[in-house]
Protein backbone atom coordinates (compact mmCIF):
# COMPACT_ATOMS: atom_id res chain seq x y z
CA UNK A 1 0.00 0.00 0.00
CA UNK A 2 1.43 3.70 -1.07
CA UNK A 3 2.29 5.89 1.85
CA UNK A 4 0.30 8.57 0.59
CA UNK A 5 -3.79 9.12 2.13
CA UNK A 6 -6.42 7.05 0.47
CA UNK A 7 -8.14 10.26 -1.30
CA UNK A 8 -11.85 10.32 -0.84
CA UNK A 9 -14.34 11.82 -2.64
CA UNK A 10 -17.48 11.86 -0.17
CA UNK A 11 -20.62 13.09 -2.42
CA UNK A 12 -23.07 14.29 0.24
CA UNK A 13 -25.32 17.07 0.44
CA UNK A 14 -26.68 16.48 4.38
CA UNK A 15 -24.05 18.84 6.41
CA UNK A 16 -24.61 15.51 9.31
CA UNK A 17 -24.37 12.64 7.52
CA UNK A 18 -21.00 14.35 6.03
CA UNK A 19 -19.11 14.88 9.51
CA UNK A 20 -20.48 11.75 10.45
CA UNK A 21 -18.55 9.84 7.53
CA UNK A 22 -15.53 11.76 8.49
CA UNK A 23 -15.74 11.36 11.91
CA UNK A 24 -16.06 7.22 11.29
CA UNK A 25 -13.14 7.58 8.97
CA UNK A 26 -10.83 8.90 11.12
CA UNK A 27 -10.92 5.99 13.69
CA UNK A 28 -8.78 3.64 11.23
CA UNK A 29 -5.41 2.90 11.05
CA UNK A 30 -5.22 3.71 6.88
CA UNK A 31 -4.55 7.62 6.11
CA UNK A 32 -7.59 8.89 4.46
CA UNK A 33 -8.01 12.39 3.16
CA UNK A 34 -11.69 13.12 2.77
CA UNK A 35 -12.83 15.90 -0.02
CA UNK A 36 -16.70 16.56 0.13
CA UNK A 37 -18.94 17.39 -2.68
CA UNK A 38 -22.50 18.91 -1.53
CA UNK A 39 -24.06 18.48 -4.92
CA UNK A 40 -24.00 16.50 -8.27
CA UNK A 41 -22.04 19.58 -9.97
CA UNK A 42 -19.40 20.36 -7.64
CA UNK A 43 -18.79 16.36 -7.64
CA UNK A 44 -18.36 16.56 -11.38
CA UNK A 45 -16.18 19.99 -11.33
CA UNK A 46 -14.19 17.84 -8.62
CA UNK A 47 -13.53 15.01 -11.10
CA UNK A 48 -12.77 16.80 -13.97
CA UNK A 49 -11.05 19.81 -12.24
CA UNK A 50 -12.88 22.43 -13.12
CA UNK A 51 -12.89 25.90 -12.13
CA UNK A 52 -11.75 25.99 -7.95
CA UNK A 53 -10.65 21.82 -8.53
CA UNK A 54 -8.15 22.59 -11.07
CA UNK A 55 -5.13 21.01 -8.54
CA UNK A 56 -7.73 18.65 -7.14
CA UNK A 57 -6.70 15.02 -6.79
CA UNK A 58 -7.76 11.98 -8.48
CA UNK A 59 -9.65 9.96 -5.95
CA UNK A 60 -9.19 6.60 -5.15
CA UNK A 61 -12.51 6.13 -4.16
CA UNK A 62 -15.79 7.88 -4.79
CA UNK A 63 -18.83 7.64 -1.99
CA UNK A 64 -21.83 8.70 -3.67
CA UNK A 65 -25.53 9.51 -2.50
CA UNK A 66 -28.19 9.27 -4.86
CA UNK A 67 -30.68 11.89 -4.05
CA UNK A 68 -28.67 15.17 -4.23
CA UNK A 69 -29.24 18.57 -5.58
CA UNK A 70 -28.57 20.35 -8.72
CA UNK A 71 -27.50 17.02 -9.97
CA UNK A 72 -28.69 13.86 -9.07
CA UNK A 73 -26.25 11.15 -7.92
CA UNK A 74 -27.65 9.02 -10.81
CA UNK A 75 -26.40 10.97 -13.16
CA UNK A 76 -23.29 11.32 -11.84
CA UNK A 77 -22.70 7.70 -11.57
CA UNK A 78 -23.74 7.18 -15.14
CA UNK A 79 -20.82 10.36 -16.09
CA UNK A 80 -18.10 8.89 -14.21
CA UNK A 81 -18.74 5.28 -15.59
CA UNK A 82 -19.29 6.38 -19.40
CA UNK A 83 -16.28 8.84 -19.44
CA UNK A 84 -12.67 6.65 -19.98
CA UNK A 85 -10.60 8.70 -17.80
CA UNK A 86 -12.75 8.05 -14.51
CA UNK A 87 -14.45 4.70 -15.01
CA UNK A 88 -12.06 2.76 -13.06
CA UNK A 89 -12.25 4.76 -10.18
CA UNK A 90 -14.45 2.82 -7.41
CA UNK A 91 -18.38 4.39 -6.52
CA UNK A 92 -19.77 3.09 -3.86
CA UNK A 93 -23.15 4.00 -3.77
CA UNK A 94 -24.15 5.36 -0.22
CA UNK A 95 -27.89 6.19 0.01
CA UNK A 96 -31.08 6.22 2.14
CA UNK A 97 -33.19 4.90 -0.36
CA UNK A 98 -33.58 0.69 -0.19
CA UNK A 99 -35.51 1.09 -3.34
CA UNK A 100 -35.18 -2.20 -5.29
CA UNK A 101 -35.26 0.00 -8.65
CA UNK A 102 -32.98 2.07 -7.11
CA UNK A 103 -30.09 -0.78 -6.22
CA UNK A 104 -31.01 -2.32 -9.47
CA UNK A 105 -30.55 0.53 -11.53
CA UNK A 106 -27.21 1.47 -9.55
CA UNK A 107 -25.83 -1.78 -10.34
CA UNK A 108 -26.79 -1.34 -14.16
CA UNK A 109 -24.90 1.98 -14.61
CA UNK A 110 -21.73 0.52 -12.92
CA UNK A 111 -21.96 1.16 -9.59
CA UNK A 112 -19.27 -0.72 -7.34
CA UNK A 113 -21.16 -1.24 -4.21
CA UNK A 114 -24.56 0.16 -2.97
CA UNK A 115 -24.61 0.49 0.71
CA UNK A 116 -28.40 1.76 2.25
CA UNK A 117 -27.43 4.15 5.13
CA UNK A 118 -29.24 2.65 8.29
CA UNK A 119 -30.49 5.57 9.45
CA UNK A 120 -29.40 5.41 13.83
CA UNK A 121 -26.35 6.22 14.76
CA UNK A 122 -24.94 3.00 15.67
CA UNK A 123 -25.66 1.29 12.19
CA UNK A 124 -24.54 4.05 10.20
CA UNK A 125 -20.95 3.74 11.60
CA UNK A 126 -20.97 0.15 11.57
CA UNK A 127 -21.81 0.45 7.57
CA UNK A 128 -19.03 3.35 6.99
CA UNK A 129 -16.49 1.08 9.34
CA UNK A 130 -17.70 -1.64 7.11
CA UNK A 131 -16.99 0.25 3.83
CA UNK A 132 -13.21 1.48 5.26
CA UNK A 133 -12.34 -2.08 5.72
CA UNK A 134 -12.96 -3.42 3.43
CA UNK A 135 -12.18 -0.50 0.42
CA UNK A 136 -9.88 0.70 2.27
CA UNK A 137 -7.43 -2.39 3.27
CA UNK A 138 -8.26 -5.50 1.41
CA UNK A 139 -9.59 -4.07 -2.17
CA UNK A 140 -6.83 -2.84 -4.46
CA UNK A 141 -7.41 0.36 -6.23
CA UNK A 142 -6.24 1.27 -9.91
CA UNK A 143 -2.42 3.06 -9.58
CA UNK A 144 -2.11 4.43 -13.29
CA UNK A 145 -3.09 7.93 -12.25
CA UNK A 146 -1.98 8.34 -9.14
CA UNK A 147 0.95 10.54 -9.60
CA UNK B 1 -38.36 -16.06 -10.62
CA UNK B 2 -40.53 -16.07 -7.97
CA UNK B 3 -40.23 -20.01 -8.19
CA UNK B 4 -36.60 -20.22 -7.68
CA UNK B 5 -36.21 -17.45 -4.99
CA UNK B 6 -38.27 -19.93 -3.15
CA UNK B 7 -36.46 -23.32 -3.48
CA UNK B 8 -33.45 -21.24 -2.77
CA UNK B 9 -35.15 -20.76 0.34
CA UNK B 10 -33.02 -17.40 1.05
CA UNK B 11 -29.63 -19.30 0.84
CA UNK B 12 -27.24 -16.45 -0.77
CA UNK B 13 -25.97 -18.19 -4.12
CA UNK B 14 -22.64 -17.77 -4.70
CA UNK B 15 -20.27 -18.31 -8.07
CA UNK B 16 -16.65 -19.59 -7.66
CA UNK B 17 -14.80 -19.16 -10.90
CA UNK B 18 -11.51 -21.02 -10.29
CA UNK B 19 -9.42 -23.68 -11.46
CA UNK B 20 -7.29 -24.53 -8.23
CA UNK B 21 -8.58 -26.66 -6.54
CA UNK B 22 -6.52 -25.97 -3.21
CA UNK B 23 -7.95 -22.34 -3.76
CA UNK B 24 -11.40 -23.56 -4.16
CA UNK B 25 -10.89 -25.68 -0.89
CA UNK B 26 -9.61 -23.03 0.92
CA UNK B 27 -12.71 -20.51 -0.25
CA UNK B 28 -15.23 -23.12 0.15
CA UNK B 29 -13.74 -23.25 3.74
CA UNK B 30 -13.66 -20.12 4.49
CA UNK B 31 -17.40 -19.21 3.58
CA UNK B 32 -18.85 -21.74 5.78
CA UNK B 33 -17.68 -19.84 8.99
CA UNK B 34 -19.89 -17.09 7.23
CA UNK B 35 -22.78 -15.17 9.21
CA UNK B 36 -24.80 -15.26 6.24
CA UNK B 37 -26.12 -19.11 4.69
CA UNK B 38 -25.11 -19.26 1.35
CA UNK B 39 -24.46 -22.17 -1.46
CA UNK B 40 -22.11 -22.36 -3.21
CA UNK B 41 -21.15 -23.24 -6.80
CA UNK B 42 -17.86 -23.32 -8.72
CA UNK B 43 -16.93 -23.38 -12.20
CA UNK B 44 -13.29 -24.10 -13.20
CA UNK B 45 -12.87 -22.48 -16.24
CA UNK B 46 -13.87 -19.68 -18.30
CA UNK B 47 -16.62 -21.36 -20.80
CA UNK B 48 -18.08 -23.36 -17.82
CA UNK B 49 -18.78 -20.22 -16.05
CA UNK B 50 -20.18 -18.55 -18.84
CA UNK B 51 -22.62 -21.78 -19.66
CA UNK B 52 -23.34 -21.79 -15.60
CA UNK B 53 -24.26 -18.01 -15.67
CA UNK B 54 -26.51 -18.77 -19.15
CA UNK B 55 -28.53 -22.26 -17.98
CA UNK B 56 -26.58 -23.99 -20.48
CA UNK B 57 -26.17 -27.60 -20.62
CA UNK B 58 -25.65 -29.52 -17.80
CA UNK B 59 -26.82 -25.71 -15.81
CA UNK B 60 -29.98 -25.66 -16.83
CA UNK B 61 -31.68 -25.20 -13.60
CA UNK B 62 -28.95 -23.71 -11.46
CA UNK B 63 -29.55 -20.35 -10.03
CA UNK B 64 -28.77 -17.15 -10.89
CA UNK B 65 -25.50 -16.14 -8.73
CA UNK B 66 -25.98 -13.12 -6.02
CA UNK B 67 -22.16 -12.67 -6.20
CA UNK B 68 -19.41 -13.83 -8.49
CA UNK B 69 -15.71 -14.67 -7.07
CA UNK B 70 -13.22 -14.42 -10.67
CA UNK B 71 -10.08 -15.59 -10.41
CA UNK B 72 -8.12 -13.80 -14.05
CA UNK B 73 -6.35 -16.59 -15.27
CA UNK B 74 -8.39 -18.83 -16.45
CA UNK B 75 -8.25 -22.09 -18.81
CA UNK B 76 -10.46 -22.50 -22.13
CA UNK B 77 -12.03 -18.92 -21.64
CA UNK B 78 -9.84 -16.13 -19.51
CA UNK B 79 -10.82 -14.31 -16.57
CA UNK B 80 -11.24 -10.88 -18.21
CA UNK B 81 -13.17 -12.22 -21.32
CA UNK B 82 -15.28 -13.87 -18.56
CA UNK B 83 -15.88 -10.46 -16.89
CA UNK B 84 -16.41 -8.56 -20.45
CA UNK B 85 -18.99 -10.78 -21.46
CA UNK B 86 -20.47 -11.03 -17.86
CA UNK B 87 -20.65 -6.58 -17.91
CA UNK B 88 -21.92 -6.75 -21.57
CA UNK B 89 -24.90 -9.02 -21.30
CA UNK B 90 -27.86 -6.74 -19.92
CA UNK B 91 -29.73 -9.86 -18.07
CA UNK B 92 -26.10 -10.38 -15.81
CA UNK B 93 -24.28 -7.01 -16.12
CA UNK B 94 -26.13 -5.77 -12.28
CA UNK B 95 -24.35 -9.18 -10.37
CA UNK B 96 -21.49 -8.18 -8.91
CA UNK B 97 -18.42 -9.61 -9.72
CA UNK B 98 -15.07 -9.24 -7.26
CA UNK B 99 -11.77 -10.20 -9.22
CA UNK B 100 -10.04 -12.63 -6.90
CA UNK B 101 -6.39 -13.14 -8.28
CA UNK B 102 -3.32 -13.58 -7.31
CA UNK B 103 -2.08 -11.09 -9.75
CA UNK B 104 -1.05 -7.67 -7.90
CA UNK B 105 -0.15 -6.09 -11.45
CA UNK B 106 -1.48 -2.52 -12.08
CA UNK B 107 -2.19 -3.02 -15.35
CA UNK B 108 -4.82 -6.17 -14.45
CA UNK B 109 -6.23 -4.05 -11.54
CA UNK B 110 -7.01 -0.74 -14.32
CA UNK B 111 -8.32 -3.06 -16.91
CA UNK B 112 -10.44 -5.45 -14.60
CA UNK B 113 -11.96 -1.56 -13.35
CA UNK B 114 -12.68 -0.98 -16.90
CA UNK B 115 -14.39 -3.85 -17.73
CA UNK B 116 -16.75 -3.06 -14.31
CA UNK B 117 -15.02 -5.46 -12.03
CA UNK B 118 -17.31 -4.25 -8.80
CA UNK B 119 -14.03 -4.32 -6.95
CA UNK B 120 -10.46 -6.62 -7.39
CA UNK B 121 -8.49 -8.37 -4.46
CA UNK B 122 -5.16 -9.89 -5.16
CA UNK B 123 -4.99 -13.33 -3.30
CA UNK B 124 -2.14 -13.39 -0.28
CA UNK B 125 -0.54 -16.18 -1.07
CA UNK B 126 -0.20 -17.27 2.84
CA UNK B 127 -2.84 -19.30 4.06
CA UNK B 128 -3.76 -16.97 7.15
CA UNK B 129 -3.98 -13.99 4.84
CA UNK B 130 -6.11 -15.54 2.27
CA UNK B 131 -8.36 -16.51 5.13
CA UNK B 132 -9.14 -12.92 5.77
CA UNK B 133 -9.68 -11.65 2.79
CA UNK B 134 -12.33 -14.09 2.26
CA UNK B 135 -13.23 -13.70 5.22
CA UNK B 136 -13.64 -9.65 4.39
CA UNK B 137 -15.47 -10.39 1.02
CA UNK B 138 -17.86 -12.52 3.53
CA UNK B 139 -18.95 -9.56 5.90
CA UNK B 140 -19.24 -6.84 2.95
CA UNK B 141 -20.87 -8.16 0.55
CA UNK B 142 -23.51 -10.54 2.00
CA UNK B 143 -23.70 -8.13 5.21
CA UNK B 144 -23.00 -4.85 4.45
CA UNK B 145 -24.22 -4.16 1.05
CA UNK B 146 -27.27 -4.30 -0.80
CA UNK B 147 -27.03 -7.13 -3.85
CA UNK B 148 -29.54 -6.48 -6.50
CA UNK B 149 -32.99 -7.55 -5.69
CA UNK B 150 -33.60 -10.65 -7.45
CA UNK B 151 -36.00 -10.98 -9.68
CA UNK B 152 -36.05 -7.17 -10.55
CA UNK B 153 -34.98 -8.30 -14.27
Amino acid sequence: MNERPIRILLVEDNAGDARLTREALKQIKVPVAVHVAVNGIQALDFLYRRGEYKESPRPDLVLLDLNLPKKDGREVLEDIKGHPSLRSIPVVVLSTSTSPTDINRSYELHANSYISKPMDLEGFLEVVQGIEKYWLTVVKYPQELNA
Amino acid sequence: MTQSQKTESGLLQVLLVEDNPGDVRLTQEAFKDAKVQLAMHVATDGVDAMQFLRREGKYLDMPRPDLILLDLNLPRKDGRDVLAEIKSDSSLMTIPVVILTTSASDVDIESSYMLHANCYISKPVDMEGFLKVVRSIDTFWLSVVKLPPRGAL
